[in-house]
């Protein structure tokens, strides 16, 4: 099958489990007790009965379920996520305006990890009785062990309590004045505590996994081959045998994209990274369902999005990947 | 006969195994003329790889060792070589067949890259000169269609063509030597004939050195010039085919022949019932002190368990390690 169509079938799969996980999203959410109503009317310190009565039926929570997921649904249709309550800007737009900041740490989160972690898991494999080989071991035992928001305060503690070079959170200073380059720079000194944070745990389980399948590649009679030809070790390492090692990375670092989401709702919380998931936190304290609705539909494309991405790049690497 | 162009001189290559020390090649010695074939014979086990790998400074290490012994290209030493100097003879001096077709051509990469890929190596080519002569190989190997193939993964091309595309690359930078470690096992039996026509065509038109390391005795008779008969990790019997086959002095030369049963010299009116050697290769963590085949030899002596025997000149023309040939 040639990969235009392979791709869009993946895109009609990827599109109908949207569809799914909205219809799901929007009954779990009516399932649950309370609603905005309850949540303004506890701001306004108490209402009667017929206020919230009024308050319902303004946003039409007052009609049947089956009509409210109808509406939704329309409007999702028309990029339309309803409008938020609570920050009193359309969802659509107010989650667009977060999702950059949730990207940039989620991708070079993942990037970083994958990189380090294919490097650390080579160089062990290399030497079985290395120091590196020990590194691995260990850093997969911590990544494994620590949680997130605890390897955050460590670093918040290190390099902002007692050695001050980086800053506390956020993700840019107001006071930084110039041109992009200026402003990416103060992007990136932002970014890197919170990056190094999320890609802890990442680093810890690829490293593992490439180290695992490079000593299993390299026992392969194909290297044996390479070798035999005299390709130079570091050539036999990173071309003959990297490639078929990659199969098994770029299968869980693709399975792991919405692990790494979630990792980042809490990692942005304790940088207060300006993105998706202290929105999502925000949002659901304020009940703000809309909101929570749009996030989660947003994550969800952004992870079919990334297994489709996943898709192709397995295909570039080993060619026998056939079908859909 | 001239000077051998490769000439290996009593090789002791050991492992360390949970079993303790394993002597697997035990002071190995063969030697191969310009063009010539020679075959290496012996069951599964012998070391008949480890000698291979040997050659080409491929011994895993750990668990392996080359304790002694020399190895000589053209005179050249290549034991303790530094491996930069390795990479420079393996694919350009040294080529190398695998027994494995099916796995010993890496998946990701086209079968034109493999090829070309040592060309640009060895010969410091550029990208497409190299890639032309990946196609030239293919051609020589006999595949059809070689430009379109060049662009095949080893996945979508059938064994036989896979081992063609393995000698393609073992000869891409017309190599003088050529270890082709049971190029055809793998293989079913038509196949197999057509591989080992085809080695001996370009052996002819290139002038390769050929060893040839294969179970198929009936190979040897028909291709091989001289063969080598090795046994537990050493060489028990060496000498020019004819005599050999014809006049085996060994006798696990003479079980192994006679496991092939047209090649036995008696005729088969008298021919022994032996189809197999009894029993199997001994663990080489211990070998004992006495002859490694005493204990499956249907002739075997006192002496047999006490001491090794030599290898030595036979009055048959060829060499054989067995007291009881020699008494
Ligand atoms: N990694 C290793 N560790 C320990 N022993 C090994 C190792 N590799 C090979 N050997 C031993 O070396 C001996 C020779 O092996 P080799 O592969 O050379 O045999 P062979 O004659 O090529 O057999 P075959 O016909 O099966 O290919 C065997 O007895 C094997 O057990
Ligand atoms: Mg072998």
């Amino acid at each position: 099958m040639p990969l235009a169509r392979i791709l869009l079938t993946r895109i009609g799969y990827g599109i109908l489990l949207l569809l799914a996980v909205l219809v799901l999203n929007f009954t779990l959410i009516s399932i649950a007790p309370g609603d905005i109503a309850d949540s303004i009317a506890g701001d306004m310190g108490g209402a009667d009965a017929s206020v919230i009565a009024e308050i319902r039926a303004r946003y039409g929570l007052d009609q049947p379920f089956l009509v409210q997921l109808w509406r939704y649904m329309a409007g999702v249709f028309r990029f339309d996520l309803g409008y938020s309550y609570f920050f009193e800007t359309p969802v659509t737009a107010l989650v667009l305006e977060r999702l950059p900041a949730t990207l940039l740490l989620v991708v070079s989160a993942q990037v970083l990890a994958i990189g380090l972690g294919v490097l650390l898991g080579v160089m062990a494999a290399r030497n079985p009785n290395g120091a590196l080989n020990t590194l691995v071991t260990f850093l997969s035992l911590f990544g494994f062990a620590a949680p997130v928001f605890w390897t955050g305060i460590l670093l918040i503690i290190a390099f902002v309590s007692i050695f001050p070079i980086f800053p506390v959170g956020g993700m840019r200073d107001v006071t930084v004045e110039g041109g992009w380059l200026a402003q990416a720079l103060d992007i990136a000194h932002h970014l890197f505590l919170p990056m190094i944070t999320l890609a802890s745990i990442y680093i810890a389980l690829y490293s593992r996994l490439a180290r695992a399948a490079m000593q299993e590649v390299l026992g392969a009679d194909y290297v044996r081959t390479a070798r035999a030809k005299g390709v130079p070790e570091r050539t036999v390492l990173y071309k003959h045998a990297l490639r078929n090692a990659l199969g098994p990375v770029v299968t869980v670092a693709g399975l792991q994209f919405a692990s790494v989401i979630s990792g980042a709702v809490v990692v942005e919380a304790v940088f207060s990274w300006p993105g998706l998931g202290t929105l999502a936190l925000q949002s659901i304290l304020a009940r703000d369902t809309p909101t929570i609705m749009g996030i989660l539909f947003f994550s969800s494309l952004v992870v079919i999005v990334f297994n489709i991405l996943t898709d192709i790049v397995l295909r570039m690497v080993d060619p026998r990947i056939k079908g859909g | 006969m001239s000077a051998p162009l490769l000439d290996i001189d009593g090789i002791v290559v050991d492992f360390s195994t949970r079993a303790g020390d394993a002597r697997v090649l035990d002071h190995v010695s063969l030697d191969v003329a310009e063009g010539e074939i020679l075959g290496i014979v012996g069951e599964s086990g012998c070391g008949k790889s480890m000698t291979a790998l040997s050659i080409m400074g491929l011994v895993p290490q750990p668990p392996g060792r080359l304790t002694s012994g020399s190895i000589r290209l053209a005179g050249r030493e290549l034991v303790g070589l530094p491996e930069s100097e390795l990479c420079d003879i393996r694919g350009k001096e040294i080529g190398m067949i695998f027994q494995e077709p099916m796995s010993s051509l890496n998946p990701v990469l086209t079968v034109g890259e493999q090829i070309a890929e040592s060309v640009r190596l060895h010969e410091g080519a550029s990208p497409r000169a190299a890639m032309a002569r990946a196609v030239e190989m293919l051609r020589a190997v006999e595949i059809p269609e070689a430009d379109l193939r060049a662009k095949a993964y080893p996945h979508q091309l059938s064994g036989g063509m896979r081992q063609r595309v393995m000698i393609a690359i073992a000869l891409a930078c017309r190599p003088r030597v050529l270890i082709a470690d049971e190029p055809t096992t793998a293989l079913d039996a038509t196949v197999q004939a057509q591989i080992f026509d085809l080695l001996q065509d370009l052996q002819r038109d290139m002038g390769t050195a050929i060893v040839l390391i294969t179970h198929d005795m009936g190979a040897v008779a028909e291709l091989a010039d001289r063969v080598a008969v090795m046994y537990a990790g050493r060489v028990v019997e060496k000498g020019a085919v004819g005599t050999v086959l014809s006049d085996p002095r060994h006798p696990y030369t003479r079980g192994l022949i006679a496991c092939v049963p047209h090649l036995e010299p008696d005729p088969p009116a008298v021919r022994a019932p032996l189809l197999e050697i009894p029993g199997v290769v001994p663990a080489l963590t211990d070998l004992g002190r006495g002859c490694a085949f005493a204990p499956r030899c249907g002739s075997r002596i006192a002496r047999c368990d006490a001491e090794k025997p030599p290898l030595e000149a036979m009055d048959g023309g060829h060499l054989t390690a067995c007291w009881v040939a020699r008494a």
